[in-house]
């Protein structure tokens, strides 16, 4: 038992060094929306290395919850306080009087 | 605080962590150990209820308190991201355009979304059996109703998505799971005791109360995630808050 | 001797830590609920790498023998409900954030301190 490791821990073992790697990587992206982007991939890791610890429950529900509901809601906030600061930026331009005084209409329309 | 003395704070508060840590993890039965004490006894107790899924079994039957407890944090995390976003939503004077999108995307959106949905009812119902369960059907469930947003635009989800009702159906299903508790008090013994007939090993309808405190949590799981971000959509593509509306009311003065 | 040894725990440690210097150092709440997402993982990490056992299969026994080796089932529940609990509770941050933009127009945890003091 001892002193060989099974196929099962080197994969544990390259799973664990790449969620260590990408949640540091997801810490030092201080753009959220890019963070978002990694947070993902760090979501499709930590699948990864749950499946190879025989957790197949936990890999599944991380799958949903950490590649895509998080990520797409830390996208959507992004987004939203991103057009409220355009508005801000245009409701100023609009005190002053500015040539582009055409209201603040600067929602983000489509996907 | 200033920023420099909590950032001093972190690096002294870390070394200590990470020294004490490190030196835990060292007497720590070694990864992989053969001694799992909890575990084995988990798993009699499944076999003995006739789950042939232990995860589920844990966490419907043997465990179901504390289930009740993570379920209304959930519960309650969703009501309070939607009580503080209902505030500034809701500007019906917006209606989403139309966006056009390749008959191709549209066609592919089509007739994946069914097949989602199924495996996500799919992953709900065989809870008890295979890997899978409420929490994770549920999750699916709510991703895949959204492949109507990808593949076509935000009218065709608003069209599927009866938000109303998904509302109503979150807090429902919550109270199911504290419902269905007192089954166990009315035959006589504790709260959340699995009463009903255990069924056959591996079949769809062993494990008595599994099965049907599965479906409860996966339909609120899935209404619960499909809520939240119906309320976040909703404030990223047309609302406008507070602040663009007083500035919109400056610039038509 | 183990060939991970006590790594595993370790890494459960390291992603700790390093969410934790992300959510201190942080300058925007957004990145800093991010980093709390990362910090949180390092439970589910040591949870399961707790849970391992040498050889064992996934606690599932719908087609394997009653009396195959499996690994522990119950750190897996335990992280299995946090993990779709966790989502929500982000979505609570987040909607958070949003309402704390709408009241003071900046998300900077170190501007946010200012305006109170």
């Amino acid at each position: 038992m001892t002193g060989v490791a099974t196929l099962n821990e080197v994969l544990a073992l390259l799973a664990l060094l790449l969620v260590a790697a990408v949640g540091t990587v997801a810490v030092l992206t201080r753009d959220p929306s890019r963070q978002a982007v990694v947070l993902a991939v760090l979501g499709l890791g930590l699948a990864l290395l749950f499946t190879v610890l025989q957790a197949p429950d936990v890999a599944l529900s991380q799958l949903g919850v950490g590649t895509a509901v998080t990520p797409l809601l830390i996208m959507l906030t992004v987004r939203r306080i991103r057009s409220k600061e355009h508005q801000a930026r245009q409701g100023e331009r609009d005190e002053r009087g500015g040539p582009d005084g055409t209201g603040a209409n600067g929602r983000g329309g489509g996907s | 605080m200033s920023r420099t003395a909590r950032i001093r704070l972190f690096w002294g508060a870390a070394a200590v962590i990470a020294a004490l840590y490190t030196m835990a993890c060292l007497r720590l039965p070694h990864f992989g150990t053969a001694v799992h004490p909890y575990g084995d006894r988990a798993v009699a107790a499944t076999l003995r209820q006739r789950t042939a899924n232990t995860i589920s079994s844990i966490n419907f039957d043997q465990r179901a308190f504390d289930t009740l407890g993570e379920e209304s944090i959930l519960f309650g995390a969703v009501l309070g991201a939607t009580a503080l976003l209902r505030r500034t939503s809701h500007d019906h004077n917006t209606r989403p355009r139309p966006v056009r999108v390749l008959p191709s995307t549209r066609l592919f959106g089509a007739l994946l979304l069914p097949v989602a949905l199924l495996t996500g009812i799919y992953i709900v119902a065989h809870g008890q059996l295979s890997p899978g369960g409420g929490f994770q059907g549920g999750v699916v469930l709510a991703t895949a109703l959204h492949l109507a947003y990808v593949a076509a635009d935000y009218r065709a989800l608003q069209r599927i998505r009866p938000r109303e009702l998904l509302d109503q159906a979150d807090a429902v299903a919550a109270g199911a799971f504290t419902v269905l508790g007192l089954a166990g008090l009315v035959a006589g013994v504790a709260y959340l005791q699995n009463v009903l007939p255990l069924g056959t090993f591996n079949t769809l309808s062993s494990g008595g109360l599994v099965p049907v405190i599965n479906a409860a949590v996966g339909i609120e799981v899935a209404s619960g995630v499909i809520v939240v971000l119906a309320y976040f959509l909703d404030q990223t593509l047309f609302a406008t808050g507070p602040a663009g509306g007083a500035f919109r009311k400056k610039a038509e003065r | 001797m183990n060939l991970l040894g006590p790594l595993p725990y370790l890494v459960a440690g390291w992603l700790l830590l390093v969410g934790v210097y992300g959510l201190v150092t942080s300058r925007n709440l957004i990145h800093a609920v991010g980093c709390l997402a990362v910090a949180q993982s390092s439970t589910y990490v040591l949870l399961l790498t707790v849970g391992f056992r040498r050889g064992g299969t996934a606690p599932v026994y719908s087609d394997t023998s009653p009396r195959s080796v499996v690994v522990d089932p119950v750190v897996q529940a335990l992280a299995l409900t946090d993990v779709v609990v966790g989502a929500t509770v982000t979505a609570l941050l987040l909607a958070l954030v949003i309402q704390l933009h709408n009241r003071h127009s900046t998300i900077d945890p170190d501007r946010l301190n200012a305006l109170r003091g």
